[in-house]
């Protein structure tokens, strides 16, 4: 199936294998499912395997996130296109994939932050993953989503934005409960 | 309303990511600004919850096994079908002939001394590198018989594999690692504040009781046993090292 000698399946396990982590989570968050994750994942890392000939030194994490996320959006464009729909430049009420009620059923802190967040659209919530988890410059976030440097802050601010909307709606809808 | 400079700044700021020079303009700003004083407190309190509740998704350990398992067929290069012996292998096998040739004619080169040197910087490199990858191990169990198991579906050789709890090492679990381009099993142990890492691999060599060296701040114990060579290495004093060592070996 692909044909690194010795040498280079050496140098793709110790530049590659270490950022399996960043590849699941990445994965996990675009496609909100652990099984999905996997096996998408695991197709990225294949790939990458496959590909790693064409990888001539650089960012490695930045290399395979950009598979992974490429991998992720063409599972997502074949088995959940209306997941996809959501445009990029959208203004900033987004059409929820969980509606707020259920945010608001779902328990406090981390419930609540990950049902918020795997509401917010995908090209949003990459960047925030990719921001606030994986802890990439914006220059990396860049490099992996093939938006213009100069467009990764305005994306982020957006993103956040929703984030922060999602947060609150989900909070008054709690507020009004208790009253 | 919306400050102008909230869009333009405040999050490039906010992530440290803006020049010197365009990041002393927005402080300026922030000093009479309370709209982006607000939103930054606001960022602050939303990367804060994020980061508290821990939604980053490690990488489950069934799917590093799958992971391990899928990427396993493309070790060897397989031999063409058509022909067995291709003059590739022929050319492989030409040039370790030659290798071990030279080798043998010159002993400078593998004195033991500078075999010592290299093996102690293999040792203590891979036990900085999966410290510092955080990749510490690849099955994460303090279960003996699972930990073998994983192992048994890893590598070739078998080796005992222990939980010593009762005297304050607890077994981790297990990773593959590679020192000096070779294949190692790496078992990891924790007693109350330091991790140890052992590596097991197969030799030919005859049982060799315990030598101990130190290199960069951290110890090593290495010795051999029935045809299996063991290194403990760890950043603890050397007399823990000694006592886990005594707990391996008997």
């Amino acid at each position: 199936m692909n044909d690194l000698d010795a040498e280079d399946r050496l140098r793709f396990e110790q530049l590659v294998l270490p950022h399996v982590d960043a590849a699941f989570n990445l994965a996990r968050w675009l496609l909100r499912s652990r099984e999905d994750a996997e096996d998408v994942a695991q197709e990225a890392l294949l790939r990458a395997c496959r590909f790693f000939r064409g990888f001539h030194g650089g960012d490695a994490r930045a290399w395979l996130l950009q598979i992974v996320r490429n991998t992720c959006y063409s599972w997502l464009e074949k088995n959940r296109p209306r997941e996809l729909m959501v445009e990029f430049d959208e203004e900033l009420h987004p059409q929820p994939v969980a509606t707020p009620e259920s945010i608001a059923i779902a328990e406090e802190g981390r419930e609540r932050l990950t049902r918020a967040l795997e509401t917010v659209p995908p090209r949003f919530r990459e960047v925030l993953v990719l921001r606030e988890l994986e802890g990439c410059s914006y220059k990396e976030i860049a490099a992996i989503t093939s938006i213009p440097i100069g467009t990764v802050m305005s994306s982020l601010s957006r993103a956040r934005r929703q984030l922060q909307s999602l947060l609150v709606s989900a909070s008054d809808k709690e507020a009004t409960r208790e009253v | 309303m919306r400050c102008d400079f909230a869009d333009s700044f405040l999050h490039g700021y906010f992530d440290g990511e803006l020049s010197d020079l365009s990041a002393a303009e927005f402080e300026r700003h922030l000093q009479h600004c309370v709209h982006c004083a607000v939103e930054l407190v606001d960022l602050d309190l939303l990367s804060g919850q994020l980061q508290v509740a821990q939604l980053y998704k490690a990488a489950p350990a069934s799917f590093r096994k799958k992971i391990r398992t899928s990427l396993r067929p493309v070790a060897p290069t397989p031999a063409p079908a058509s022909s067995l012996l291709s003059w590739r292998w022929l050319a492989a096998a030409a040039l370790l002939l030659v290798a071990f040739v030279v080798w043998r004619a010159m002993p400078a080169f593998h004195s033991e001394e500078d075999y010592q040197a290299r093996f102690a910087t293999g040792i203590v490199d891979a036990h900085l590198r999966a410290m510092l990858l955080g990749q510490i191990t690849n099955v994460h169990s303090n279960d003996p018989q699972t930990v073998r198991a994983w192992f048994e579906a890893q590598v070739k050789f078998a080796f005992p594999v222990h939980d010593f709890a009762d005297s304050g090492f607890s077994l981790r679990g297990g990773r593959l690692d590679v020192v000096q381009g070779r294949t190692v099993a790496a078992l990891v142990y924790a007693n109350r504040e330091h991790l140890f890492n052992v590596f097991v691999w197969p030799t030919r060599e005859q049982d060799a009781s315990p030598r101990a060296g130190s290199r960069q701040g951290y110890q090593w114990i290495d010795w051999r046993k029935d045809k299996t060579e063991f290194c403990v290495v760890s950043d603890a004093a050397p007399a823990e090292l000694g006592q886990l060592q005594r707990l391996l070996s008997e």
